[in-house]
């Protein structure tokens, strides 16, 4: 075991500071200096570290140096054989993961309630999605995780197919069985991908759901900027021991920047450090937190905020009870919302909201008094707000019909036409119920009347709807004459 | 004499200041620092984060203001619950009154009691009545497992930029009219009008109140050692209107022995300045 108190990037950075080495490089703010209102607003020491690549600096696109160590730290932090610090968020990291693992015309199993990054990185490399339909809950509108049982019955089914991706945790911190899938997955010759933007903690906190890395899969993208508490579009890309490392960062090269931000990456070093020593103690005072505000949210009434006793050992196998979600059914107020009456009436900003849950980020950085409002503010929401909640519609997946690749939808001939005339069409576009990202049409799939009407009374209840080229969601793009 | 000189900013170009004859105590909470000084002209003071609490020489213009108008609108009021007040100050005000049978006090440091019950008895005597139940805990969560349980709620909080912050919520009114009973009552310690800072707070305090509250008034006093003198109190109720239901003649035949509150001032401290009427009523 390495010295995980060492932050070799930090060291350089500060190091570099003292040397007080001439700028005569990009960027050309020069430490600031040539941007007073710049360095005003984020602060001299911040603006003197945002350096360019340097021999001291190493450099992200060919670590050899510092960069190396950090990463070497890294994975050994996350109990994996290889880790990458990504500067393009966890978008890059999902992409390079699926890049590097299918090509086009390859089948990549997948649940349908992936990331927009995951299909955005089939148009871009020409795989074919092979969706497993979601367990869903009906009474709380959300999506599970994946069956061990339909996992089995699709690798049957699609005996060529290359990969199987796993969002695991879900956004609303559902978990499916990792092990069992990766061993499925290892036997039927497929490689294993985790979407684990929202598990940086399972891999150093206490009572934690199983990480990526321990289960046994290949890669992991990791969100160090979510619980793991670096900065905003940092993150990290995991390899286990059967993968190649020098053709993955071939794959991350293709896309990511040459200038890897130095504010980015030091944040990656020194947030590890922090989690490798200060961990259990960080995630015990998160678990603490959610427990306490789901006890008080509950006893409220109406409310629902669950936890581990949805696990039924299947499509919910665990929970992570640091994520505190809320259904809001029950009170006849859809998530969105309660979301926007917390934010405009009460003045507090939450995660989500979606048609039927909310969700509020816990971190370390929360105290009590907050959580105190947070609960008083719910409370008074079902005081004034609460109504009859007959005409709710409680779940929000659809099943969806994949007609063509996403790149072949993508790439080919479309017209635009009304939302209203789309149905019976084929998608070329995406379409995006925001937060949390989860595609309601994808490029390629069959447009249905259930779709139509579902992207209508989402727009109503106020849902923040992207993708499509037509940015009120009026018209969509369909596949010409087909 | 050493000269030594206990000092508050009350804007980053305004300070006021008291020479002081000796720091009695010191301590740093887990909430707040916590200071009592002797001075020759305020007498004994304790400070919280820097910002004076009370003076034993003025504190009783300001316990008196907060407790006393509520309680001469409705002399009947039974049951009270303060939030904050670790002084003991306005307990001590309440106790005055028999016909109360309850008193809450939720005063989130406990420190802060201990320190008062040590170096400021005169205030701190009013946790030794017996209806007096004080409880070391957050206000808002208190607060909000009550239901229709109140005939008053006293808010004798810090200012809003630290840990008195959330009594200043709109979750927090919100939860107070919950916790009141049909004729409920809500005093509040409301902030000044004059430097722009306070004035902001206030502002925003009295409309937080206003969306909650069907009355929503409020009522000032002359407080030397708080920021610019000129201080403010919230009144505001589910009924009840401050002057017009006042009860001066049954409140008057009470006997209850003040040095500041009367009831020919009651009526005179709804009658507010010209430009604080503006400034409430912009919102």
């Amino acid at each position: 075991m390495s010295d995980q108190t060492r932050a070799p990037l930090l060291d350089a950075l500060e190091w570099m500071r003292r040397e007080r080495l001439v700028p005569f490089d990009v960027p050309g703010h020069k430490r600031g200096k040539g941007n007073p209102q710049l360095t005003e607003f984020l602060g001299e020491s911040c603006l003197s570290v945002d350096v360019n690549s340097m021999k001291p600096l190493d450099n992200l696109c060919h670590p050899v140096g510092v960069i190396r160590e950090a990463e070497e730290l890294t994975a050994e932090a996350f109990g994996a054989a290889h880790a990458f610090f990504m500067v393009g968020g966890t978008t890059s990291a999902v992409q390079a993961m699926i890049l590097a693992s299918v090509k086009s015309g390859d089948e990549i199993i997948l649940p349908r309630n992936v990331h927009q990054s995951v299909i955005n990185a089939l148009v871009l490399c020409g795989a074919v999605p092979v969706y497993l339909n979601p367990q869903t809950d009906s009474q709380l509108g959300i999506a599970l995780g994946m069956s061990v049982e339909d996992v089995r019955q699709t690798i049957a089914q699609h005996p060529g197919a290359k990969a199987i991706l796993v969002n695991n945790p879900t956004y609303y911190g559902i978990c499916s069985d990792l092990r069992r899938i990766t061993q499925l997955a290892h036997q039927g010759g497929l490689r294993v991908l985790v979407d684990e933007a929202h598990g940086t903690h399972f891999y150093f906190g206490r009572d934690m759901p199983v990480s990526a890395m321990a289960a046994g899969a290949d890669m992991a993208a990791v969100s160090m900027h979510k619980s793991g508490g670096s900065l905003t579009q940092s993150s990290l890309l995991l390899c286990g021991e059967r993968v190649n490392a020098h053709y993955v960062l071939q794959i991350i090269n293709l896309t990511q920047t040459t200038s890897g931000s130095y504010l980015l990456l030091s944040s990656l070093d020194i947030s590890r450090r922090n989690l490798a020593l200060r961990g259990e103690e960080i995630f015990d005072k998160v678990q603490r937190f959610a427990r306490y505000a789901r006890d008080e949210i509950n006893a409220i009434g109406d409310y629902y905020a669950y936890s581990k006793e949805l696990i039924n050992g299947d499509s919910v196998f665990d929970f992570d009870t640091t994520k505190l979600s809320v259904n809001t059914l029950r009170l006849g107020l859809a998530g969105i919302e309660v979301y926007d009456l917390l934010r405009d009436e009460y003045g507090i900003q939450i995660e989500f909201g979606d048609l039927g849950n909310i969700l509020a980020y816990i971190s370390v950085g929360d105290k009590n008094k907050n959580i105190e409002r947070l609960i008083s503010a719910l409370g008074e929401i079902r005081r004034l707000y609460k109504r009859d909640n007959r005409d709710m519609l409680a779940s929000e997946y659809i099943s969806p019909t994949v007609m063509r690749s996403p790149q072949a939808a993508f790439y080919a001939e479309k017209e635009s036409l009304p939302l209203a005339e789309c149905e019976g069409r084929i998608c070329s576009e995406f379409v995006m119920c925001y937060p949390p990202g989860i595609p309601v049409l994808a490029p390629g799939e069959l447009i249905t009347t259930e779709i139509v009407s579902y992207i209508q009374y989402a727009k109503e209840k106020g849902c923040v709807l992207t993708g499509p080229e037509n940015m009120e969601i009026r018209r969509l793009n369909v596949l010409k004459g087909e | 004499m050493d000269d030594l000189w206990y000092s508050e900013y009350y804007t980053p170009n305004v300070r006021f200041s008291i020479r002081v004859t000796g720091q009695l105590y010191r301590e740093t909470s887990s909430y707040q620092l916590i200071s009592v000084f002797d001075s020759a002209e305020f007498g004994r003071f304790l400070t919280l984060d820097g910002i004076m609490m009370l003076t034993e020489r003025d504190e009783f213009i300001y316990h008196e203001m907060i407790t006393h108008p509520a309680m001469a609108v409705n002399p009947n009021i039974r049951t009270v619950l303060v939030i904050g007040a670790g002084d003991g100050g306005v307990a001590r005000e309440l106790a005055k009154y028999r016909s109360i049978e309850r008193i809450d006090v939720v005063e989130i440091d406990e420190r802060v009691v201990a320190v008062c019950r040590e170096y400021l008895p005169g205030t701190a005597c009013g946790f030794d009545d017996p209806r007096v139940h004080l409880h070391f805990q957050d206000g808002l969560k208190f607060v909000r497992h009550a239901q229709d349980a109140y005939d008053l709620v006293i808010v004798d909080s810090t200012d809003p930029f630290g840990p008195g912050e959330v009594l200043f919520t709109r979750e927090f009114y919100g939860s107070c009219h919950r916790a009141l009973t049909e004729n409920g009552i809500l005093v509040n310690q409301h902030e000044s009008p004059f430097y722009s800072e306070d004035a902001k707070a206030m502002r925003s305090a009295h409309r937080r109140i206003a969306q909650v509250f069907p009355v929503s008034r409020v009522y000032q006093a002359h407080i030397p050692t708080y920021p610019s003198g000129h201080w403010l109190f919230g009144f505001a109720s589910k009924a009840l209107l401050p002057t017009e239901n006042l009860r001066a003649a049954e409140w008057d035949a009470l006997g209850i022995p003040t040095r500041y509150y009367n009831t020919n001032l009651h009526r005179g401290a709804f009658a507010l300045p010209t430009y604080v009427e503006e400034m409430l009523h912009e919102g």
